[in-house]
């Protein structure tokens, strides 16, 4: 059976690759959005976090015979502790600043850490090795790896997470109510800049967490988070970065779209997302999602 | 008074540069890129938009000037005008999309857009793909003016430099230039006031394209090549580092970031290598194949604690000299 002059089986596997692209583009974007939430700060290093976490899980393979599931737990809580002390550090001291001063000092940063991995490993990119879980799924009307059927269930699965998190336990009615009037939450009591290290913390451990993910799948290099960082730009543009579950759903849409495109105009692939933006922007300048500016 | 002695000195020193040692290809570069930094500059400090997308039109502007040369045999007063006139119309496409949200949204989207742009130019066969354009020939200006020698192109890039620079100044003191400063400052105020800051938006814009597509135009002719670095984003954080060493906000600023940092990533291998050889690290050698974190503690530096820039502290400490009362450090 044919769509369009591609065989069913052919689109299915593809649309499936989508599939696991757009849960790294939701789980990305959902970071970059909850930092910016709290912080006003779009976290330029939110590529290169997505990057080292990457790198670490292949690192402690290779280095310290950790295995995947050790380093899928490890490597996000390393980045994450690595983006506290950046938070510490350098991004308290440009809050009351400018938005530019933030993206500057971020952009500074991402410059500094993808210099020094390409310093190191330079710029190709490392093999893994076998996916840590192997076999294949027949589901009927495709053969999906188990690698990616776990890639995608994770993914969901952290996302429903940051969700239940934010909207539904009392740490989350905090991080809203220090996002919306952070004075007032430091009058009740509550340690707001601590708060805000942690969501930064947290932010780039789930960047690091798609990243270990990815590892496996996609030949990760130094430059990867470049890449990265446009797309995740263009899915915040798109979706507005309102809503976590608007976010979620645009990664995830934009990755079958690429996905489409791969298989009926290829040339086009890398460039789709990006002319689905213009779209919606000139549709729909707020984004897809509302979107609070 | 004091402030044209100053633009007469730094115009002294650019001119006689060739002659105190100063190699024209590298002078040519140092041009090209402190006019792209002026032509980002006046969108970014005069209207207060930051655009990541201005590598789109350097790159542009040059692969077309390029193109025409090599293709069609263009004289090259008349693949600048192709270099600037693309850069306008590009710029009026991007800025038509990219004006439509504000603030740190209207930086990802000039980021977006210049990504595509960088996609296409990756796929269409006219730019030479991974190997660029190479060996494009400088020719003879209006006929007579011979490029090929390496100071002549100097003094030709100078001079359309400073008119590019004068014409800048000329835009920032118009009244035009007053209303867009008053969108910087207020938005709502200037829309209250009857301005409508959206066409005052895409007009800058597009002027600030195609001065960048004109520095791509000439970048192009003056080194002789094109490749897709130059429309990488990494070009735009570029322009913008300028911007931000040399000081926001003030006109010579771009000027005085391009020489400080074009200078500094073509020395920095021979840096290395002298700090290699004094202090004995043999780290520092490596230091030529680092500029990108070179660029990136710049960057961090600047931002944490040289906010205004060179030209800025300097115009800081004239005023301290003058009044008692320390200047307050910009917010903007």
């Amino acid at each position: 059976m044919d769509i369009f002059g591609v065989p069913v089986q052919a689109l299915m596997a593809q649309l499936m690759i989508g599939l696991v692209n757009g849960c790294f583009y939701a789980v990305l974007s959902l970071g970059l959005a909850v930092i910016f939430g709290m912080l006003h700060v779009i976290n330029f290093t939110h590529g290169a976090m997505f990057m080292l976490g990457a790198l670490l899980s292949w690192a402690g393979l290779y280095y310290f015979e950790l295995n995947y599931w050790v380093m899928l737990f490890l490597a996000p809580l390393v980045v994450g502790v690595f983006g506290i002390v950046l938070e510490r550090l350098f991004l308290k001291r440009i809050y009351k600043l400018d938005y530019l001063y933030g993206l500057l000092l971020t952009l500074g940063l991402t410059l500094i850490i993808e210099g020094a991995v390409r310093s190191v490993y330079g710029v190709s990119g490392k093999p893994y090795g076998p996916a840590p879980i192997s076999g294949v799924t027949d589901l009927g009307f495709l053969m999906i790896p188990n690698y990616r059927l776990w890639v995608i269930v994770a993914s969901l699965l952290v996302c429903a997470a940051t969700w239940y998190t934010i909207e539904r336990t009392r740490l989350g009615a905090y991080l809203r109510a220090a996002t919306e009037n952070p004075k007032l939450v430091e009058a009740f009591g509550i340690n707001v800049p601590v708060l805000v290290s942690l969501t930064f913390g947290f932010g780039v451990a789930l960047a690091a967490f798609a990243g270990v993910l990815a590892a496996p799948i996609m030949q990760v290099s130094a430059l990867t988070g470049q890449t990265m960082i446009v797309i995740v730009f263009a899915v915040v543009v798109i979706g507005g970065m309102g809503s976590i579950a608007g976010t979620v759903v645009t990664g995830i849409g934009l990755g079958l779209v690429e996905a489409l495109t791969k298989v009926y105009y290829p040339e086009a692939s890398s460039m789709v997302m990006f002319l689905v933006m213009v779209l919606v922007l000139l549709v729909r300048p707020n984004g897809l999602f509302g979107g609070v500016e | 008074m004091t402030r044209l002695m100053c633009y007469g000195f730094l115009l002294l020193a650019l001119v006689a540069a060739p002659w105190m040692g100063l190699y024209p290809v590298l002078g040519t570069k140092i041009l090209c890129y402190a006019l792209f930094a002026c032509a980002f500059h006046l969108l970014l400090g005069y209207t207060g938009l930051a655009s990541l997308g201005h590598a789109a039109f350097l790159g542009v502007g040059g692969y077309v000037a390029g193109y025409g040369i090599k293709a069609w045999a263009l004289s090259p007063e008349l693949a600048l005008l192709a270099g600037l006139s693309v850069g306008a119309l590009m710029g009026l496409v991007m800025g038509y999309v990219s004006i439509r949200r504000s603030g740190i949204y209207f930086t990802m989207i000039t980021l977006a857009l210049a990504q595509l742009v960088y996609f296409l130019c990756v796929q269409i066969p006219q730019t030479g793909g991974e190997d660029g354009l190479q060996g494009i020939d400088r020719g003879m200006l209006f006929g007579f003016i011979n490029l090929h020698n390496d100071r002549v192109m100097y003094y030709t890039t100078l001079t359309i430099g400073v008119a590019a620079f004068l014409f800048i100044a000329r835009v920032v003191r118009s009244p035009f230039g007053q209303a867009l400063t008053a969108i910087k400052d207020n938005e709502p105020r200037a829309v209250s006031l009857g301005y409508h800051p959206d066409r005052y938006k895409l007009l800058v814009f597009t002027l600030s394209a195609a001065l960048t597509g004109l520095a791509g135009a000439l970048k192009a002719i003056g080194l002789g090549f094109v490749t897709l670095s130059d429309v990488h984003w990494m070009t735009s954080g570029h322009a913008l580092l300028m911007t931000l060493v040399g000081g926001l906000g003030t006109l010579s600023g771009p000027v005085v970031g391009a020489v400080v940092l074009v200078t500094l990533e073509n020395k920095i291998g021979e840096l290395g290598a002298l700090l290699a050889g004094v202090t004995g690290i043999g780290w520092f050698a490596t230091l030529g194949e680092s500029v990108m974190m070179i660029m990136g503690i710049v960057f961090v530096i600047c931002v944490l604690a040289f906010r205004r820039g060179i030209m800025g502290e300097l115009d800081a400490l004239r005023r301290r000299v003058r009044t008692p009362n320390p200047a307050p450090e910009p917010q903007s």
